[in-house]
């Protein structure tokens, strides 16, 4: 990126296909103007998100992830976007053992009839990404001892979960 | 083997041309995707020439796949696919890239859109290289359906479907059908009587030889899929043998117990222990009101059994899970009216003269509680003015934002009825009058005439402090009148409050079994809202009448008809064909974990216990492919969805992001014009 240009960062945002890939639909058909970052791959269920795509997306240099789906209890597939919500904290987690900022990975319940709410998430994940920064993660990321301690702190809570010694 | 893609950018007029330089993206596609070997840009690709245009590239260039940019695959994924397969390509080698939607008309910046443009395209050329022939899978169509509530929507459905021949299961949960229409008097804007023009269709539905009248019954559960719907239907118990019942209603003469009745009379009147909810009722056998029974709470009693004629009551009767297979189901399930008690200012029930609109319909009916005479709590008194409040719980941000729609007819219709009856004045107070259908404005004209006195403005308060003398033991509602810009008090002497029309309580738990969504109100959600208003996004499953939003009779019976048109399209063609997107599991790749079992909600899943492998039961599979992105051993795949899909599409949507991804899209061809990385 040159100097002076400002940094528009490359979302891709993983919507499914009953609410919120309808949603950007309507979204589209209103015509509410949005940032254009956001490239969006179509999947049937948010539950189809498999975690490692997420991680693909940022090894291929996206800035960041939304993952969207039906609100909770609306669910195409009556329940599988809980499982999304678990795969989501799961992620959560993984990212900040990367060291990716966990704030680059956003999800969002749209409902087929909530393009306006789809559009305002967007403008706002795009601003919070713009302030974070390119990601870069292979040059960015340095180990140091906040870090650290976070990961120890971290590898602690989940052998207590295990009950298991660290 | 190379792919050989075709690639096709859709102006569509100036609605992508206008934003999108679409010249470009297809110039840059044919130049720097791989495999792309055609890519052209077109003014409208849905049109027949730009169908053709596909057709005869797919013969003269041998192209293995096909991609077109141009607006929602919920649009035209379709149309395209018809035309692979016109041209001679399985049709799901096809893949659409939504640049109108998604692109043309949500950005502003052109340069901005046409890179955006770019990466959509090159995802779907990425991903269409890994596409593979898929054939849709065949269903047959079961000719019977469910009809979900025996209001005047689902009667109208079920009717319709057993004129045309087709066995009709038709579910109402209380012990007649009828719905609300039944318990109302003269139905507006024609004031013709309620009750003349809905019990023939009642009887009808009772007598038809094609329906099966499932009354004081629930529906348990559902499953399955269009064609092939497996429901459970709980068939409470009655404790009348409805085979040997006539109806004859001695029963309910010597019954000794006598119940306020909250459901049909709206809590103005009583009913018996054991009783038939009014006298029309289809059908007409009495259901014992277990919890009021004197035999069910004191042991003691069985008068009605003893004087049974035909020995027909069975205080033995258990409830019963009935199943059946269905090919569609229709949803009427109606509305229920608006708890005005959470309006306290209001005063229903706490002030005896304040009444609900249901309430009133059954006081103004000549077979209700007070034998159609407008008069006051205790029975006796005929008001000398009236007050009819508007919106109460409609269109208001603290209960329901939306309109109710009907309300303000009701309430000119109340107004007449007081008028003709009585010698009261009527008061209406509205927020604004909303009279649009055939005939409707000319009865508030009529109204007008008849002299029903309208202050516009939303109630303040009902209360019963006097401050003057007029006041005193009377109501008196404040508000400010809007068009005088003044604060008025008016006695009145009864108060009439047109509640909200609400989706049923049990509305989201309905939709959850049979897999449609609701609006946030809980009003179920049609596919489209102007050209496709009674399906919904599950096939099979119609929707009518006031369960998809507050509507009138005239509306609910073309909705009732229009659902019933749409199953009786799919029963004559006795065969649809579905979407073959499921999921598989390679046996081979299996270790067992049955982590997947657990986590289908359809019981698509099922355990081989001596191979010691999962199994997809194609048929209960909707294809979420949430078992796919579960699976530890990457054992199961999608078909249409499945990771090479999904992970090509990634690379070609981060093309400009990174070397890997552009090294992905660009393989074999020469780089042109493409940017540095990182530069």
């Amino acid at each position: 990126m040159s100097d002076g240009q400002v940094f528009e960062p490359k979302i891709i945002g993983f919507f499914c296909n009953w609410c919120s890939y309808r949603a950007a639909d309507l979204a589209g058909i209103a015509r509410i103007k949005q940032p254009p970052n956001v490239r969006v791959i179509r999947a049937m269920c948010s539950g189809r998100i498999d975690p490692v795509f997420v991680l693909k997306a940022f090894a291929l240099g996206a800035d960041g992830v939304m993952i969207a789906g039906c609100h909770p209890g609306d669910c195409h597939y009556i329940e599988q976007n809980y499982k999304t919500i678990r795969r989501y904290v799961m992620l959560k987690h993984t990212l900040r053992q990367l060291g990716i900022e966990t704030e680059r990975l956003k999800l969002v319940w749209a409902s087929a009839a909530e393009g306006h709410i789809l559009a305002e998430e967007i403008a706002k994940f795009v601003d919070q990404l713009k302030k974070l920064g390119p990601l870069n993660w292979r040059d960015n990321w340095r180990p140091d001892e906040a870090e650290a301690e976070a990961v120890e702190a971290l590898a602690q809570e989940h052998a207590e979960a295990l009950e298991v010694p660290a | 083997m190379a792919e050989r893609i075709g690639v096709y950018v859709c102006h569509c007029g100036s609605n992508i041309a206008g934003t999108i330089d679409v010249e470009e993206v297809a110039r840059w596609a044919g130049a720097n995707l791989e495999d792309v070997v055609v890519a052209k840009d077109y003014k409208f690709m849905c049109s027949s020439s730009g169908q053709q245009m596909i057709e005869e590239d797919i013969k003269t260039h041998n192209l293995t796949r096909v991609v077109v940019a141009a607006c929602s695959p919920q649009l035209h994924e379709r149309t395209f696919r018809r035309a692979c397969q016109n041209g001679g390509l399985n049709p799901y080698l096809f893949q659409m890239a939504n640049i109108r939607e998604h692109i043309s008309w949500v950005t502003t910046d052109k340069a901005a859109a046409t890179e955006k443009a770019k990466a959509i395209v090159a995802a779907a050329v990425r991903r269409v290289r890994h596409h593979k022939p898929l054939e849709p899978l065949p269903v047959q169509v079961n000719p019977r359906t469910l009809v979900v509530g025996g209001g005047i929507a689902g009667i109208q459905a079920a009717l319709e479907l057993a004129d045309a021949g087709y066995p009709v299961i038709l579910l109402e949960r209380e012990p007649s059908i009828g719905g609300h229409m039944a318990q109302f008097d003269k139905t507006f804007p024609t004031l013709d009587c309620s009750a003349c023009i809905l019990t023939p269709k009642m009887s009808e539905a009772g007598q038809h030889p094609n329906i099966k009248l499932l009354t004081y019954s629930e529906l348990e559960e559902v499953s399955g899929s269009i064609g092939h719907f497996k429901v459970k239907i709980r068939k409470r118990a009655r404790f009348v043998r409805e085979d040997r019942c006539t109806g004859c209603g001695i029963c309910v003469e010597k019954c000794p117990t006598k119940v306020r009745d909250d459901a049909f009379e709206a809590g103005l009147g009583f009913r018996k222990g054991i009783y038939i909810p009014f006298a029309q009722a289809v059908p007409r056998i009495p259901v014992i009101d277990k919890e009021h029974c004197i035999y069910f709470t004191r042991g003691k009693c069985q008068i009605c059994g003893k004087f049974c004629p035909t020995d027909a009551i069975d205080y033995d009767q258990k409830d019963e899970i009935l199943e059946f297979e269905v090919g569609n189901i229709i949803l009427a399930t109606g509305w229920k009216m608006f708890d005005c008690t959470r309006i306290p200012q209001y005063g229903y029930g706490r002030l005896p003269n304040v009444f609900t609109a249901l309430e009133f319909e059954r006081m103004c009916n000549a077979a209700g509680p007070t034998g159609g005479k407008i008069v006051l709590r205790d029975g006796k008194t005929e008001p000398r003015r009236v007050a009819i409040i508007h919106c109460v719980g409609s269109r208001d941000i603290n209960y329901n934002e939306y309109c109710s729609g009907i309300c303000c007819m009701a309430a000119l219709k109340f107004g007449h009825l007081v008028l003709e009856k009585t010698k009261a004045e009527v008061y209406s107070f509205y927020i604004d009058m909303r009279t649009n259908q055939k005939g409707y404005e000319e009865f508030y004209q009529r109204l007008l005439e008849e002299g029903m006195k309208f202050v516009r403005g939303k109630v303040a308060e009902v209360t019963n402090a006097d401050r003057t003398e007029e006041e005193k033991g009377r109501l008196v509602v404040q508000v400010e009148d809007t068009l005088t810009g003044r604060q008025r008090r008016i006695p009145v002497d009864m108060v009439i409050l047109m509640g909200a029309l609400e989706p049923q309580e049990d509305a989201f738990e309905l939709a959850r079994k049979v897999g449609i969504s609701c609006s946030t109100a809980g009003w179920f959600t049609e596919r489209h809202p102007k050209l496709d208003p009674v399906a919904t996004m599950t096939d099979g499953v119609f929707i009518a009448g006031c369960c998809q939003g507050p509507k009138d009779i005239p509306a609910s019976v073309a909705q009732g008809a229009a659902a019933a048109a749409r199953v009786a399209g799919l029963i004559s063609r006795g065969t649809v064909w579905i979407e073959p997107i499921v999921a598989s599991i390679d046996e081979e790749k299996c270790s067992g974990c049955r982590i997947c079992n657990n986590l289908c909600p359809f019981n698509a899943i099922e355990f081989d216990p001596v191979k010691q492998v999962s199994r997809v039961i194609v048929a209960l599979c909707k294809g979420c492919g949430t078992c796919i992105a579960a699976c530890p051993a990457k054992a199961i795949t999608g078909a249409h969805f499945a990771d090479e899909q999904m992970m090509a599409e990634l690379e070609g949507a981060l093309w400009d992001a990174s070397e890997e991804a552009l090294a992905a899209i660009v393989g074999s061809k020469s780089q042109q014009e493409l940017p540095v990385i990182g530069a």
